[in-house]
């Protein structure tokens, strides 16, 4: 995406796409009741997002996220909906994060389109432009995904970790010592994960849980044993537990081997957005979804791979008791 | 013969013994990209980069390790661009033994990999090459789909094995 004006035009014609097309499925969802003691995921899909030569269309990903949020809130209309959202982070006043994934380049990053879509809803919730913090790992990483870097205060903010810097004190749950990034401890009140799904060579799967590798100052150190139990005891580090309190996973384009870094070869369109508070039941799905995926590929499952993401059990059990794994316990809406 | 003349000789072949058989100081090429150009319809459009092996998880973090696990001493990277329509990147992985090289590239192969006369071997995709000389590991990946993208980037493949 060049621009963010760019963007803003092609969402005018995504949410009349919505209003023409979507509002049937949409309403059907939104009467969906929540299923008591579970946790919701919403997979939300929209066929015709890619191109048959693999072009998103970028007009229609704000129609897919307002699909998405408006059903996991159960509410109707997406102000009101994304007022929830906002509602977590403590208000409108409040800087809210959003932690994007550019590690594996420009071919498999967050979309951009996604990002600004998310930033776009929330300051129409009244948030403003510069309480919303776009922030990864380095400014390479974030403008692998299409961002520019800004500290600018008065509007969309976007710069990584080797501009903020890390506390200086470290920090440990478990395994895990690691010094935390000043963004996540010092500036956002909230963080809504913004992770794309991928294959990865060593944990399996990277989502939402591991995409908190970004927050961390020497991620390297977590990656022993497949990243277990690394994720999960990131993940149970009081600032990653209590900030990262909401997830809009990118499925929209994956890869489903050799992961994490792009392999062309190995990419497919699942053309989805999966959201959810429960960053394990979000994980656990997004493991499906690639199980899913290289089985029709004629793939050995990542279990006989040699590299099952062990970390979302981990993550599951009692001493992390970041979510649930147990699908009987996920309320998965998938629209 | 003088001492000093034999004391030269002595320090050099030690040097050539510690150059050729120590996985740390394994050659590594000057410059393996390159220049706008040297290969028609490619021009090189980022600046190198270079990673040591403790650093590699900054370019590639998650798939670090399988390189490091196969010696790799050093990477280097750059951009290229292929007549404004095809974006691509190169990847120069300096190995400490070509059985390094080779690991990587037998992880990299699939049931649809397509052999191609590169260096010591190598596969290609729609979209992307891999192959290896001695002690280098080299893979260009494009962003995009074209049709006449695997011939440009065999092309290119072609450019970068000549200089190493």
């Amino acid at each position: 995406m060049e621009s963010r004006r760019e963007f803003l035009k092609e969402a005018a014609t995504g949410a009349l796409l919505l209003a023409a097309q979507g509002s049937a499925a949409f309403g059907a969802a939104a009467d969906a009741r929540a299923e008591a003691g579970k946790s919701r995921v919403v997979v939300a899909r929209d066929p015709a997002l890619h191109s048959p030569e693999g072009k998103l269309d970028e007009g229609r990903v704000i129609a897919l996220l307002d699909r998405a949020i408006t059903t996991y809130t159960g509410l109707n209309k997406p102000a009101e909906a994304w007022k929830r959202v906002v509602a977590m982070a403590g208000g409108p006043d409040k800087v809210i994060g959003l932690k994007t994934n550019g590690l594996g380049g420009r071919g498999i990053s967050t979309h951009s389109a996604l990002v600004f879509a998310i930033a776009h809803r929330l300051e129409e919730t009244g948030v403003k432009s510069g309480n919303i913090l776009i922030w990864d790992r380095n400014a390479r990483d974030l403008q692998a995904c299409g961002f520019t870097i800004s500290t600018d205060p008065g509007r969309l903010r976007c710069y990584g970790s080797d501009v903020a810097g890390f506390e200086d004190e470290l920090v440990s749950w478990g395994s895990a010592r690691i010094r935390l990034a000043k963004i996540l401890t010092r500036e956002c009140a909230m963080v809504i994960g913004v992770p794309i799904l991928k294959d990865h060579s060593m944990s399996g799967v990277t989502f939402a849980m591991k995409n908190m590798y970004g927050v961390v100052d020497r991620p390297q150190d977590l990656h022993t044993g497949g990243c277990n139990p690394g994720v999960a005891d990131l993940n149970c580090i009081p600032a990653v537990r209590d900030k990262v309190r909401f997830t809009i996973g990118d499925a929209m384009s994956s890869v489903y081997d050799g992961g994490p870094i792009f392999r062309p070869e190995r990419l497919w369109y699942p053309n989805a957005l999966i959201v959810g508070e429960d960053r394990v039941a979000i994980d656990q799905i997004a493991w499906q979804m690639i199980e899913k995926r290289r089985t029709e590929a004629g793939m050995k499952t990542l279990e006989a791979a040699g590299r099952p993401p062990r970390y979302i059990a981990t993550a599951a059990d009692a001493s992390h008791a970041l979510g649930t794994n147990d699908p009987n316990r996920i309320q998965l809406m998938e629209i | 013969m003088k001492r000093s003349h034999v004391l030269k000789s002595v320090i050099s072949l030690i040097a050539v013994v510690v150059l050729f058989h120590f996985p740390g100081c394994k050659k590594q090429v000057a410059n393996p990209f390159p220049t706008s150009g040297d290969v028609a319809g490619w021009q090189k459009t980022g600046d190198t980069r270079t990673f040591a092996a403790k650093d590699l998880w900054q370019y590639i973090d998650g798939d670090a390790e399988q390189y490091v696990k196969a010696g790799v001493v050093s990477t280097v990277t750059s951009d290229y661009n292929y007549q404004s329509r095809l974006e691509a990147v190169v990847d120069v992985h300096t190995m400490g033994n070509p059985d390094g090289a080779r690991t990587i590239l037998e992880n990299a192969k699939a049931g649809d990999a397509k052999p191609v006369q590169l260096g010591d071997g190598g596969v290609a995709y729609a979209q992307s090459v891999t192959f290896r000389k001695g002690v280098y590991l080299v893979r260009i990946v494009a962003y995009q789909s074209l049709a006449d993208g695997p011939q440009a980037l065999l092309a290119l493949a072609h450019g970068v094995e000549a200089k190493l």
